[in-house]
């Protein structure tokens, strides 16, 4: 039993390759299906998301011999060079196929430090194959090891817990203050692409009510009409400041578009509800001294960059922890891969030194006429007897070592010494 | 061991193990509330709550065996009253973290569950006579004003965490405790349920209290000063969750005006308790 892995990301490949090498999940079903059918894999599951293409499988025979196989295929499936594919693509095979899947689960490999979409994104690539026939016990198990590694390293680190872009900065912040934003209303402030950003994370954090406001107006429908929010006219700031909680401000002006005096009006007609102020503008779209007013809270671009920056710093301070969290769940899997190993290469072992036996005795005993059948199968019982007390004591001596590296390496030393390739479960 | 009972009384030794246990129980759950605080691991979060429940358990059985040692009730005394203050202080606390899921505010409470527990136990041991026996009125007048002043301290860290974590978040000091500490307006929501307990308990607890002086109008005065304060403590505390709730002295105000308005209880339990009532002393 052995693991594949053949792939490419972010780090591995341009965008230009990476776009060309994707799967949708139609594509996803037929290369499982054809790599199945051709017989390449035995097993077969593809993750695809915008940075990474990664086809993990498990091989009929030694899968340092099918890997060229893999990625000759996936030259052919997606008709891209294969010269050109073979610098981006990485092979990873066994322990380092799976360590490489438990820190993608968890978010170690991926582009932004500890994002919480991966795990999602391989819990529903594994779903699909699973669903589909394409995974077997081994497949199942890694996945679900990784899954298991993934979501621990989400409760118990905070890799995945600060935001790490001035837009979804912002929105945590106004989370500080107001807690869960659902129920809550925002305005947006202008309809260019950080407004949409921003939007995107309010809409994602079940904001209730959004209005859009901006100078012009078919750019605010547009963008109200998408996150399906309302329009509010350009500089009606009395009504529009009444009833949001937050408010994303990211417009060109050379003069600060909310003064004081507009705000503490607003303030005054709101009962000094709290108020978050996101000011998105460069140059800034916020008066500084409207920060001063009771229960109003100003953020501006460089102050979310700040967070940003420190948030970066206290992601990475957590790799240790979450490396330790994989290293752990990456040690069951192999764990209970060298068991079920073990069983496998028993079975393996007794079969061949049956066979053996049986042409051992039949040459041995061919001259022994004056042997009745009774005998012959008596001999033979306590052959067996023999062989099975022969293996009994290494079986014994393997299941009950402790240090995974050494089980491994004395299953693969006796499979070596004493089976041939063809033999090897 | 500690002998306990009034003078002439014969000395009761009083067995260490419950307080031991509590005190361990919180001490350790303090410890895990503050690493929670500091490293956000869910894990540690819920065994400082079981630690806090086990402390919990263990303070109920210390306060039961005290009181069942010196044939008394917890707040006859000095002792019992601090202890009591801080289980019922421990026991809202829980009440709250459990209602509000939300156990960040760990780290600030149990230091004061802590301070009153040792304080009750390093206080010098009152010898006091037997208390008369006052019936089930005056048992639940004194526990719901103890609870009562338990809810208000809890509502007093609550609105210092809250002044607190505001002033970072207005100045843009967003470190690591901002990220896990509760958002403002649960914050805010948590003290008010907390003044809530508290502003139920009170009133109850003083409407037992004068149904229970009425009783016994021929024996004990009708004019306290007690009964003025505690008036005005239930009037400012109403005044504070009107206000923190529809105006717009909402938030740091209002966390202002709760944490003068605890002021006015500790004057209560301390200065009026001691110096000016005739017939409040611990509670």
């Amino acid at each position: 039993m052995e693991i594949v892995l053949v792939g490419l990301n972010h780090r591995t490949a341009p965008v230009e390759v990476r776009e060309k090498v994707s799967f949708t999940a139609e594509q996803a079903q037929r290369a499982g299906e054809e790599l199945r059918a051709r017989g390449i894999l035995e097993e077969t599951l593809v993750l695809s998301t915008c940075n990474r293409s990664e086809v993990y499988g498990v091989p009929p025979e030694s899968s340092h011999e099918c890997a060229p196989g893999l990625s000759t295929f996936l030259s052919e499936f997606h008709s891209v060079r294969a010269d050109v594919l073979s610098v981006s693509l990485y092979h990873h095979y066994d322990q380092e196929a799976v360590r490489h899947l438990f820190r993608v689960a968890a978010g170690l490999d991926s582009m932004l430090l500890g994002e919480a979409e991966i795990l999602g994104q391989v819990r529903e690539a594994y779903r699909f194959a699973h669903e589909r026939g394409a995974t077997g016990p081994v497949l199942n198990r890694l996945f679900q090891g990784a899954l298991e590694a993934g979501k621990r390293v989400r409760t118990e680190t905070e890799l995945g817990t600060r935001p790490m872009s001035v837009a979804s900065a912002g929105v945590k912040l106004a989370e500080r203050i107001f807690g869960k934003l659902n129920g809550h209303r925002a305005l947006v402030v202008g309809a260019g692409t950080i407004s949409e950003q921003v939007v995107a994370h309010l809409r994602d954090r079940g904001v209730a009510q959004l209005r859009v406001m901006n100078r012009s107006r078919d750019r605010a429908e547009d963008l109200a009409k998408q996150y399906d929010g309302r329009v509010t006219e350009w500089g009606e700031w009395d009504t529009a400041l009444q009833s949001p909680d937050v408010v994303v401000s990211s417009v060109s002006a050379e003069e600060p578009v909310l003064r004081r005096d507009v705000v503490e009006r607003a303030m005054a007609a709101r009962g000094n509800r709290a108020l978050f102020l996101m000011d998105l503008g460069v140059p800034r779209n916020i008066a500084p001294d409207v920060a001063e007013l009771y229960n109003v809270y100003v953020y501006n671009t460089d102050d979310l960059s700040e967070v940003v920056q420190r948030n970066r710093s206290a992601r990475e301070s957590e790799i240790p922890k979450a490396q330790g969290i994989v290293d752990e769940h990456v040690a069951k899997f192999l764990s209970w891969q060298a068991s079920v190993e073990l069983v496998g290469l028993m079975d393996a072992l007794r079969m061949k030194l049956r066979e053996e036996r049986a042409s051992f005795l039949r040459a041995r005993m061919e001259p022994m006429k004056h042997l009745t059948e009774t005998d012959r199968a008596h001999v033979e019982r306590l052959m067996d007897e023999m062989l099975e007390k022969l293996l009994l004591e290494p079986a014994e001596r393997l299941r009950g070592e402790r240090e995974l590296r050494r089980k491994i390496q004395n299953v693969e030393a006796l499979r070596d010494l004493f089976l041939s390739n063809r033999e090897k479960p | 061991m500690r002998e306990l009972g009034w003078p002439g009384a014969p000395a009761q030794k009083m067995n260490h193990l419950f307080p031991v246990l509590t005190a361990l129980a919180y001490l350790l759950s303090f410890g895990l509330y503050v690493r929670f605080l500091s490293t956000g691991s869910k894990l540690t979060g819920r065994l400082g709550t079981v630690l806090l429940g086990l402390g919990l358990i263990a303070h109920y059985f210390a306060l039961l065996e005290r009181s069942r040692g010196s044939h008394t009730v917890p707040y006859h005394d000095l002792y019992g009253s601090m202890s009591l203050f801080g289980w019922l202080l421990a026991v809202t606390y829980l009440g709250l973290e459990l209602y509000h899921r939300q156990r960040s505010v760990g780290a600030f409470v149990l230091p004061f569950i802590l301070v009153f527990f040792l304080a009750a136990h390093l206080a010098p041991a009152d010898r006091l006579p037997p208390p008369a026996v006052h019936g089930a009125i005056f048992a639940l007048h004194v526990a719901l004003s103890i609870l009562a002043y338990a809810a208000f301290a809890l509502s007093f860290v609550l609105s210092l965490i809250f002044l607190g974590e505001e002033r970072l978040l207005r100045k843009h000091k967003v470190g690591d405790v901002v990220w896990r500490l509760p958002a403002l307006e649960l914050l805010a929501q948590m003290s008010q349920s907390s003044v809530l307990v508290g502003l139920v308990s009170i009133a109850i607890g003083t409407v037992l209290g004068f149904v229970w002086v009425d009783r016994l109008s021929s024996q004990y005065s009708f004019y306290d000063p007690k009964y003025v304060i505690t008036l005005l403590v239930l009037a400012l505390y109403a005044l504070y969750f009107r206000l923190a709730r529809t105006t717009a002295w909402r938030g740091a105000r209002a966390s202002k005006l709760c944490i003068f308005n605890f002021v006015i209880v500790v004057l209560s339990f301390t200065v009026v308790n001691l110096y000016v009532s005739h017939s409040h002393r611990y509670f």
